[in-house]
């Protein structure tokens, strides 16, 4: 789960990070009184959605008097930002951050996160502040600064100082900076984050850190020890069906493809969906029906398939391990005959209880194709489009 | 010979009275795993199965000389039962559980560091020695003694290698689930070395995906230290970037991770690659005909 930035910088607020003044809004008579709380004659505005890129895509914008504060909030609010990380849909803005404007000295990287080969959190610190870290890494791994953390021992303030003298830092900075990543180090283990990133961390002209963006990501596994973060869930951000996948249960990603994929095991799902490319085809979703597939989950998994209009065939790809085939079959016959499901469907099925299953299908009144291991279920189904073309 | 357990290794149970220790208990048992006992604070003296109860896996440890459990007790639970299990001087530690917090498992591995205990898992099938010893979800069945090892970070997938090499004869040694997740036990390295050292195995199926780069680090191991063939299969070719395919480890992040660099570093390595987990089988018993 990710947080909004306003969300984040009153977490950065509560552990003593610098962040500027400011609030959310969702309108734009709150923006206004939030603005005079404020002062100043000028201030930033921030669309607030789920997707980096925003400056690029005109979700910032610097703006004077409350006349102009007004319009622009109003046009935000309602609209949907398309950024370089969203779909060509983009994400909807219902809220926007209002802040008072920072002299900017020097832009910093500084950030967080998991590394899976040392299983340890990484501090990444970067000079290219402003920039893409992923950019930087590709081009100039060398220009990153890295701390590992022992989990027992926590961060150090050696480690601290490497990275405040490593960026050129000097003087009160050094000890700025060694408070900022104590704080995001405590923030990161207390509350499950995953991702923590400040890009950019500015230096004032007056010599202070700052930091201008916040981005926190939270280990959606730890959710259940998280009711505050829970609370701040904004669920317009994510795609609508994956939402109503993961109320059933699915594991549910929309791809561009046609041929819908209903399979059990997240590593099955992926192989399968990679079978169809290899047979021509392509594959409209990512659908792992999970271990304790149940009839009631294989009428869901089709519900949620055919909800997409470019889906032109079904491939249901299950190996049967402890969930045996003849329930998966009278599950796919109940969820075909509930459903009124008119496209081709192939069926593979394999593992326990596979020839009781096999022959339920085949009794059947329902259309479906049978496959006898997935590279023959990615052809039938590839061809099946074709012929039906 | 097989790697990590096999007939004489005497199996508890944590979360030993649950729903899904019972049933996997019971699977267990009736694939001839030596189950000696299990464990469920607070019901320790009663009997389950036929088997002793115990409240701590240290009781246990000393009651039954268990080497090996099998963890089936709830996500938030998981971490405490792996270190508990360590404490006891668990050897084979297997956690099948889904959806442990990272870093609840960044902690268990900073411990297990400093202990003998291997730990397969979580979000794993688990492990088992063809007709010797099942600890985990996976359908007995499937399998046959044999020849080949199998290691893979999908379930599913396990069994479609599982099933071919039971197919084509081939049959296996020992096959492990190393799980999904970020920060899992047993990597693809700590298996291969085992499977290099059982004279009875004798070639290797490694099945990955996407995220990360244990593959990559496995394809070098294999270049320096293997001398069994290896048949490897990586699923996600065309999972999109930034997108978690179902397992909490299964995502291409800043452009790393992705199949196709997985399957160049293996290839490289002089590692056999299979475009689709139909042709494992088949690749499998070319290399060792």
């Amino acid at each position: 789960m990710n947080l909004h930035e306003h969300q984040s910088k009153q977490l950065f607020r509560q552990f003593n990070i610098p962040v500027p003044q400011g609030g959310a809004a969702f309108s734009p008579q709150q923006a206004i009184e939030l603005a005079r709380e404020l002062g100043g004659g000028r201030w930033i505005v921030k669309a607030q959605v789920h997707a980096g890129g925003r400056g690029k895509a005109g979700g910032v914008k610097i703006v004077e008097g409350e006349a102009e504060l007004g319009q622009v909030v109003n046009a935000y609010l309602g609209s949907r930002l398309v950024t370089h990380q969203t779909d060509d849909q983009g994400l909807p803005i219902s809220r926007v951050l209002v802040e008072s404007l920072s002299d900017i000295g020097r832009e910093i990287y500084l950030g967080a996160l998991i590394d899976r080969s040392t299983r340890r959190i990484v501090f990444m610190a970067s000079a290219e502040g402003g920039m893409d870290i992923e950019e930087v890494a590709a081009t100039s791994p060398e220009k990153i600064l890295k701390v590992h953390i022992d989990p027992i021992a926590g961060l150090q303030p050696y480690q601290t100082r490497k990275i405040a003298f490593g960026l050129g830092l000097s003087g009160k900075q050094v000890k700025q900076l060694a408070a900022i990543m104590q704080g995001l180090y405590r923030i990161f283990t207390s509350h499950d984050v995953s991702l923590i990133e400040i890009n950019p961390l500015i230096v004032t002209t007056d010599g202070d850190l700052l930091a201008l963006d916040a981005k926190l990501g939270i280990d959606d596994n730890a959710l259940y020890r998280q009711p505050d973060l829970m609370a701040m869930r904004d669920t317009t951000q994510e795609n609508a069906l994956e939402l109503e996948a993961d109320e059933h249960g699915l594991n549910y990603v929309a791809l561009d493809g046609s041929i819908g994929c209903m399979v059990n095991g997240a590593g099955l799902a992926m192989a399968t969906m990679d079978e169809i490319k290899l047979h021509g085809g392509n594959p409209a979703n990512f659908l792992d029906v999970g271990g304790g597939t149940t009839a009631e989950k294989v009428a869901e998994a089709f519900k949620l398939i055919l909800s997409d209009d470019k889906v032109r065939a079904i491939l249901v790809n299950i190996f049967g391990g402890i969930v045996r085939c003849d329930l998966i079959a009278d599950g796919i016959i109940r969820a075909v005959r509930e459903v009124g499901v008119s496209i081709p469907v192939v069926v593979r099925l394999e593992g326990t209880n596979v020839d009781q299953g096999k022959a339920l299908l085949e009794a059947s009144d329902v259309k479906i194709i049978a496959a006898d291991d997935l590279a023959d279920g990615a052809r039938k189904a590839v061809e099946a489009i074709r012929g039906a073309a | 010979m097989s790697i990590l357990i096999d007939s004489d290794t005497r199996v508890i149970c944590q979360g030993f009275t649950g729903k899904q220790g019972t049933f996997h208990s019971e699977q267990a048992i009736a694939y001839g795993t030596r189950m000696v006992g299990g464990v469920t604070p607070g019901k320790g003296g009663q009997t389950h199965l036929d088997l002793p109860v115990f409240d701590t896996v240290a009781d246990a440890v000393e009651q039954t000389g268990a080497e090996a459990t099998m963890i089936y007790v709830p996500a938030p639970f998981c971490a405490d039962a792996i270190l508990e299990a360590a404490d006891a001087g668990i050897r084979v530690i297997v956690c099948i559980t889904e959806h442990i917090p990272v870093q609840d498992m960044l902690r268990v591995k900073a411990v297990l560091d400093h202990t003998d205990s291997y730990l397969i898992g979580p979000n794993c099938p688990g492990i088992i020695t063809s007709g010797e010893c099942k600890i985990g979800i996976m359908p007995g069945a499937i399998h046959r003694k044999g020849r080949v090892g199998i290691i893979s970070r999908s379930g599913t997938l396990t069994y479609e290698a599982v099933h071919q090499t039971t197919q084509n004869g081939l049959g296996q040694t020992t096959c492990i689930g190393i799980g999904g997740d970020p920060i899992q036990g047993m990597n693809f390295i700590d298996c291969l070395e085992l499977f290099e050292q059982d004279p009875e195995t004798e070639g290797v199926v490694m099945v990955g995906e996407i995220g990360g780069n244990a593959e990559e680090q496995a394809a070098e191991f294999i270049q320096n230290h293997l001398s069994k063939p290896v048949v490897s299969y990586i699923a996600g070719v065309t999972a999109p970037a930034g997108k978690r395919m179902g397992h909490a480890g299964a995502i291409i992040a800043g452009g790393k991770g992705t199949a196709s660099d997985k399957f160049a570093a293996l290839q490289a390595a002089g590692v056999t690659t299979v475009d689709s987990p139909s042709k494992i089988g088949a690749a499998m018993a070319a290399l060792l005909s």
